[in-house]
């Protein structure tokens, strides 16, 4: 098969006309699809793929849309995971993972953050053991959406607390499911529970499930977190269940109602700027100058962000490599998400104050107001992201450091003073 | 929509970056803003004609290459970029004029002359009111024999006094509104009309006042249907501006971006120091989110698309907030050095309000989008 779009096109094509039968299970069309290729046609084709430029996957993805066949699994964490484990995995985690993440067989979460170390991810003090021939993890994590639901998490643990900081840690697969690890909810302020904490004590880990070699946990969380900004540039697009009657789609209906749980309040999030047009209308508030005013001013920022995505998008499939860049997009969707819960009080007044099924949109729009804050801070906070902006895109100086140039067991600890 | 430029746009743009660099350095800039007419007629004749940069986008048949807005636009970004002193767009824009609003026969009698970099011209529509509402036109276009002539007054005209054609809104005596308006061409030494330049505050764009008396011009299109190319002509403005205040932005920005790399106080560079590296992440991003919709704009117009009056306004005032909060980043990263008439900082400051104000501010193209997006 050429490079080409025609050629892509009409093999993709072909493809699915001779395999795509809505009445299979979800799972046996998920594995008859990683085994064409056409899954994940952008990976090297000894992994599941057919080593399609990044900018040709639009090209299947329409020609499988044309014709409503399912994908492969693409909804929370596990697409970082296949990342992460794509750039720097060993082939037996390639074997026992890539598959079953793509068919939806295996679910993951990210184990990074930690109750001192939240900005600062390098300065994790969960630590990693080696005794006998396994690794044996003690420590505490957080901020860990669908950990109560995971069967592994991508874990950031200290393994040399005589080394500098970002020379000490390491990159682990730990097995969610064994009496070492707890989870618990963790209440947002928004009430919902997506988050959780997960205690993890004398949890094993065998030495085949670390990911690249000893001290190179900080390379590799590097790779997961930028696919995590590029993914927050608000060309996301949710998960959506086909109302169709056979049966692998009532299969993917199951399963995105159970993964999409945890994030069904994400929309109103990043603000809902789709809702403030028609509010604007409904509530006659489109009549204000002030109002007219500042939703062009939001509609200005959203649509050039946007389009500011698209361009990166763009370029990148043109064959540069994803870069820093995803932190503009992250930052720019803060903005905007802000603005937008602005102006939904604005437009909304006093019933904006209102919750519960009797109020505007259901409830919808009071959730925007206490949603929003969380944008500006998961992910990496504006802050940190203006930091790699500056440091990384810009090549600006960093700040001088006091805690990366002596043993960690020697740098004071994060803490609340 | 593409949202790349191609190799060829980009290998273009990069001979026009390279030889602006070479060619109109700010001591350049500097020396034109200080002559009567704020560039030299030969000088730019030279540029304009080596590089066929008024020929650009007029249709090949009356003399242009026919290249798209964007390639204009790219031109236009480029000269914002290096704050090229020249009369580049108020001669494109005044082609754009004549391609929407002008007859064919017009368009063929004008339009050659002006692509071969031989006729300067300009748009004159706003009048002492500085709207360019075409509604708010009241020079009146009377009747004489097989011509017109032209009463009262236009101002804030770009390159008004040096331009050798002028494009004309006028309106029947008697009309309102957006009814009866027509667009004429005067020759800039016909009887009559006197020009002024006006004492502007951004020495690199000269605005002009005209006062017609009795000025004999020549119709074009048809009588009383200048409302809707006018608007289409303004349109374009819009975005071409658009672009030419995202290359003035950007520069600013990385002129900035090197002082601050150089500049040591307590012992390291001020870009050392968080307050400026989130200084610099927030005007880079700024920047980028205009550029992308000043690319959007030109894109969308010309492939005709249908949100395009609306897009070009979001770019237009996209652009303008982003090129001033900019250029008000670069003087304070300066400190006082930024704000003395050496340091050039002040020359883009200065474009960049007067771009902001040009063809209408921000809250006007705000409401321009809200008309169409919102009913």
């Amino acid at each position: 098969m050429e490079h080409t779009e025609s050629a892509v096109r009409a093999a993709c094509r072909a493809w699915l006309a001779a395999n795509w039968d809505p009445n299979r299970g979800l799972i046996e069309w998920r594995n008859i699809l990683i085994d064409s290729g056409w899954g994940a046609p952008a990976w090297p084709k000894r992994w599941y793929g057919l080593d399609l430029p990044v900018g040709l996957v639009p090209v299947v993805e329409e020609e499988m849309a044309r014709i409503g066949a399912v994908g492969v699994a693409k909804a929370g964490i596990r697409v970082l995971a296949s990342a992460t484990i794509l750039a720097h995995g060993s082939d037996l985690q390639k074997e026992k993972f890539l598959r079953r993440s793509m068919t939806g067989e295996d679910t993951w979460c990210q184990l990074f953050s930690e109750p001192g170390s939240g900005s600062d991810v390098a300065g994790a003090v969960t630590r990693a053991e080696m005794r006998g021939n396994h690794w044996v993890v003690n420590g505490q994590k957080v901020w860990t959406t669908s950990a109560h639901k995971a069967d592994w998490g991508l874990l950031l643990a200290r393994t040399d607390w005589d080394q500098r900081k970002h020379k000490g840690l390491s990159y682990f697969i730990l097995d969610m499911k064994q009496p070492g690890v707890t989870v618990q909810p963790l209440r947002q302020m928004n009430g919902h529970a997506s988050f959780n904490q997960v205690f993890i004590t004398d949890a094993l880990v065998p030495p085949e499930m670390l990911v690249a070699n000893v001290g190179d946990g900080w390379e590799v969380t590097t790779t997961t977190l930028m696919h995590e900004r590029r993914g927050a540039d608000g060309l996301r697009s949710w998960a959506q269940a086909s109302p169709r009657p056979e049966r692998i789609y009532q299969e993917e209906r199951a399963e995105i109602a159970t993964v999409m749980e945890p994030y069904k309040w994400y929309p109103q999030r990043a603000g809902r700027v789709d809702l403030l047009m028609p509010r604007a209308i409904e509530t006659g508030a489109i009549d204000d100058p002030v109002i007219r005013q500042d939703l062009a001013k939001l509609l200005t920022m959203a649509k050039s962000a946007e389009w500011t995505a698209r361009r990166a998008r763009a370029a990148q499939e043109q064959g540069r490599p994803q870069g820093p860049e995803g932190s503009l997009g992250k930052l720019a969707a803060s903005h905007i998400a802000r603005a937008a819960a602005r102006l939904h009080t604005a437009i909304s007044g006093a019933n904006a104050l209102l919750t519960g099924p009797d109020s505007p949109h259901t409830g919808t729009i009071a959730e925007i107001l206490v949603s929003v804050p969380a944008t500006s801070i998961a992910g990496g906070t504006d802050e940190i992201q203006r930091n790699i902006i500056a440091e990384r895109v810009l090549k600006m100086p960093r700040e001088p450091s006091i805690d990366s140039d002596r043993p960690f067991r020697d740098v004071p600890r994060n803490t609340v003073r | 929509m593409k949202f790349s430029f191609s190799a060829e746009q980009d290998e273009f743009r990069g001979n026009l970056r390279r030889l602006l660099a070479e060619r109109m350095p700010t001591k350049e800039v500097r020396r034109l803003m200080e002559t009567a007419t704020g560039w030299e007629r030969e000088g730019w004749r030279q540029l304009d004609i080596a590089l066929g940069l008024s020929a650009i986008a007029i249709p090949e048949e009356h003399g242009g290459y026919g290249f798209g807005f964007a390639e204009l636009c790219i031109v236009l970004e480029e000269f914002g970029r290096a704050l090229v002193p020249a009369p580049f767009l108020a001669t494109a824009l005044a082609a754009r004029a004549i391609l929407h609003g002008g007859s064919e026969a017009d368009r063929a009698s004008l339009l050659p002359a002006i692509a071969a970099g031989d006729t300067i011209a300009t748009l004159a529509s706003a009048e002492d009111a500085g709207t360019w509402a075409a509604a708010a036109t009241s020079l009146t276009a009377t009747q004489s024999g097989d011509g017109f002539r032209l009463d009262g007054h236009k101002s804030f005209v770009i390159d008004g006094a040096a331009a050798d054609l002028i494009l004309v809104l006028a309106r029947a005596p008697g009309s309102t509104g957006e009814d009866g308006l027509s667009l004429f061409a005067a020759d800039a030494t016909a009887p009559g009309l006197t020009r002024t330049n006006l004492p502007v505050m951004d020495p690199t764009r000269r605005l002009a006042r005209l006062t017609f008396t009795a000025v004999p011009a020549r119709l074009l299109g048809t009588a009383g249907e200048a409302a809707a190319p006018y608007r289409r002509t303004m349109m374009e403005a819009a975005a071409a501006l658009a672009n030419e205040m995202v290359g003035g932005a950007e520069r600013l920005r990385e002129d900035a971006l090197a002082y601050a790399m150089m500049r040591m106080q307590f012992g390291r560079t001020i870009a050392s120091f968080q307050s400026m590296k989130h200084k610099q992440a927030d005007m880079l991003l700024e920047v980028e989110l205009a550029k992308s919709a000043a690319y959007y704009a030109a894109a969308a117009i010309d492939e005709g698309d249908e949100d395009a009056e609306a897009v070009a306004s979001l770019a237009k005032a996209g652009a303008a907030d982003a090129y001033l909060q900019t250029a008000i980043h670069a003087i304070q990263i300066h400190g006082g050095i930024g704000f003395t008439w050496d340091n050039d900082t002040h020359l883009w400051f200065k474009r960049a309000k007067s771009s902001e104000v040009l063809f209408g501010d921000g809250q006007h193209h705000r409401e321009i989008m809200m008309r169409n997006w919102a009913a």
